[in-house]
């Protein structure tokens, strides 16, 4: 007799249990800590940390490890732990303008004050697959070293804005509460501070290909690399019982200007405009998709008419985040037993009438037109 | 059935008491406006969005530790998410868990209502993937919002009219809409349309929660529930003509099963709460599998 397929629980258990051997690999190859990953997958880690939003290396290390280096998994388990974590207020403004410098390259100005500092990039490598980077037990060759000036490394946007050629950054407002898309639901049209954080949390191949989009004519911005600075800033946090700053720490970030074509009008002056990208860690490609993305979303705020992907705010937002995308596409598997067995029934059922030549209405109409958008 | 130690670091059932009250005052606008889509500050879940998250939130928020749990998927107890997620609530609240309709006072169910009535005491918690029924009429949230407002809802009709020209009937087999108090139109979530008449009226609360898109709804007990339909094209469920081979129920819904590669095939009930019931009233002790839990 027929017993319909049972025994879910085992069979999770058991799934569970071959995922943990699974990750494992070969147990003769010795395990790879969290600390390497840390260390040595820094960028990986870095990614981690902003589209999970949450600053915390060694839980990204983790994420990673766990994921068995699937980042979107690692991304989505963050997320999970940092939804739990109580919120005990907002930080004050960081002030890249002080950032520890480690790298800061302008496309506009050949040479600026503080200079262009190249750092640890791929930009000027050969991408020659080396065996050394396989590691023989030498150690790396010693980095060259000298003292960045923090001090006379002005932002590029900064230099500009003195003499009014771009439009200024918008005025802090500190008795307004910051937007925060975690706590509230995104509605429409959003600000620009909770567009930007939804960037920033945003799936980097999404912004990489929106950003891409503005360049090929889907929008057109007209950008110009500014400034890319990679660096470490101070936290700031005021508790309400004390009311001062106190500084919480420091961070890395990534942070980009782009520099877009001017605009002007009867009243204002022609000046440039900006597209702007912050992240945490080490994360350039990101920040700037994010920055060119930003811009492209300004279209409305700016009189342009919003025709492309990249300046639909509400196509862009509701379909960055790669936790939520992923997790609704995947759910594809799961079963659809009885919506199928209803679908099956109602498309035999026309092709039964079909067959007898029942439907008066059949004519010019093309059998197999969609019935139902899209599986849910 | 059992009650184990909840995990010590979560509060219970899963979610803190602030995100717990925010959702409960989203249900309760939700109550108060039948079928209209609240939007809530929806959290990541510990599990994938898609599988359950608006349902599991809303859930963490009605329970209580005295409440009975029931978990259903395909109307299946024993589908494997419906077993993830009755394992994920007995951890994280210790509340005792059964596969009795008639039992649980809290029923999370994704695609099906059960085939028993539901009673006054009982809470329904819809898992919804795509609250918008106009969604695939016009992609736009801002747009969709405009529409219930205005209670525009001609669209929907012209859709379900173009059905009737092209193909002879209304051609949506499962998240069939409704109109619920004569006002908002809504999605039953993907249930099949079998099962809308027993939205209608029933006695038990009904939530609907949809994690990723961030809105709850809510069916009040005793709210009339209609599927939309024309006078000369009536609504009307739909089943497989025939009885499950395992109960011999003529009145459920059944789930059709390919048992070899012939073109044989048999036909279930796919609520197997109900199956297993009338299995057992008819021979008591008799093919039942004692699989329960």
């Amino acid at each position: 007799m027929y017993v319909a397929a049972k025994g879910g629980e085992r069979a999770i258990e058991n799934a569970h249990r071959l995922l943990a051997h699974e990750r494992r690999g070969d147990p003769a190859v010795p395990e790879i800590t969290t600390a390497q990953i840390e260390e040595q997958l820094t960028l990986a880690v870095d990614r981690v940390m902003n589209e999970g939003s949450l600053y915390d290396r060694e839980l990204a290390a983790l994420a990673i490890k766990q994921a068995r280096g699937d980042l979107i998994e690692a991304i989505f388990l963050v997320r999970a732990f940092r939804a739990t974590l109580p919120r005990l207020g907002a930080s004050e403004p960081v002030e890249t303008a002080a950032m520890a410098i480690r790298r800061r390259i302008s496309a506009t100005f050949k040479d600026l004050p503080g200079g262009q500092v190249l750092g640890p990039t791929f930009d000027y490598t050969h991408r020659l697959l080396d065996t050394q980077a396989n590691g023989d037990g030498t150690p790396a060759t010693e980095p060259a070293h000298a003292a960045p000036d923090a001090a006379r490394m002005p932002r590029v946007t900064d230099l500009l804005a003195h003499d009014d050629l771009i439009e200024p950054s918008p005025q802090p407002a500190p008795d307004q509460p910051v937007g925060d898309l975690t706590h509230d639901p995104l509605s429409f049209p959003a600000d620009r501070d909770l567009r930007l954080q939804n960037l920033a949390r945003g799936d980097e191949g999404l912004l990489l290909a929106l950003g891409y989009s503005t360049q090929r004519g889907y929008g057109r911005t007209h950008p110009f690399a500014g400034e890319i600075r990679l660096g470490a800033v101070e936290l700031e946090f005021t508790p309400p019982e004390l009311g001062f700053a106190v500084p919480l720490g420091r961070i890395t970030l990534t942070e980009c200007q782009m520099v877009n074509q001017f605009k002007g009008s009867a009243t204002t002056p022609p000046r440039f405009t900006r597209g702007y990208g912050l992240g945490f860690g080490h994360c350039e490609r990101k920040a700037m998709s994010m920055a060119l993305v930003d811009r492209a979303l300004r279209a409305r705020e700016l009189g342009e008419e919003v025709k492309a992907p990249a300046q639909d705010e509400e196509f862009v937002l509701s379909h960055s985040d790669n936790v939520q995308a992923t997790g609704f596409v995947e759910h594809l598997k799961l079963p659809h037993y009885v919506d199928f067995q209803a679908e099956l029934g109602l498309v035999r059922r026309l092709r039964a009438e079909f067959e007898a030549g029942v439907p008066a209405q059949r004519a010019q109409e093309p059998v197999g037109a969609p019935v139902q958008e899209a599986a849910e | 059935m059992n009650a184990p130690a909840t995990a010590p670091t979560y509060n219970f059932a899963y979610l803190d008491e602030q995100t717990k009250r925010m959702i409960r005052r989203a249900i309760l606008k939700a109550v108060a406006i039948p079928g209209y889509q609240v939007p809530f500050a929806s959290r990541e879940m510990p599990m994938p969005y898609g599988w359950g998250t608006g349902g599991v939130q809303v859930t963490a928020a009605v329970l209580g530790p005295d409440d009975v749990l029931k978990v259903i998927d395909q109307g299946a107890d024993d589908t494997a998410n419906a077993v993830s997620i009755r394992k994920f609530f007995v951890r994280t609240a210790g509340v005792r868990t059964t596969t009795s309709t008639a039992d649980a006072t809290v029923i999370q169910t994704r695609h099906r209502i059960p085939e028993a009535p539901l009673a006054e005491n009982q809470v329904i918690v819809f898992q919804v993937p795509i609250p918008e029924p106009l969604r695939f009429l016009e992609p736009r949230e801002t747009e969709t919002r405009r529409m219930h407002a205005l209670e525009e809802y001609g669209l929907m009709h012209v859709k379900l009219y173009e059905d009737i020209a092209r193909h002879g009937h209304i051609a949506t087999a499962y998240a069939y809409p409704v109109k619920v108090e004569g006002r908002y139109v809504m999605d039953p979530s993907p249930t099949p349309k079998f099962d809308n008449p027993k939205m209608n009226d029933c006695p038990a609360l009904q939530l609907f929660g949809a994690g990723r898109e961030k809105r709850i709804y809510a069916i009040p007990p005793h709210t009339e529930v209609v599927s939309l339909d024309f006078e000369d094209h009536p609504f009307e469920r739909y089943r497989f003509a025939g009885a499950c081979a395992l109960c011999g129920a003529a009145d459920s819904y059944l789930d059709e099963v390919i048992i070899d590669d012939c073109g044989g095939r048999m036909f279930v009930c796919s609520d197997t709460d109900y199956c297993e019931g009338r299995r057992d009233t008819q021979a008591p002790g008799a093919g039942t599998e004692a699989r329960r839990g």
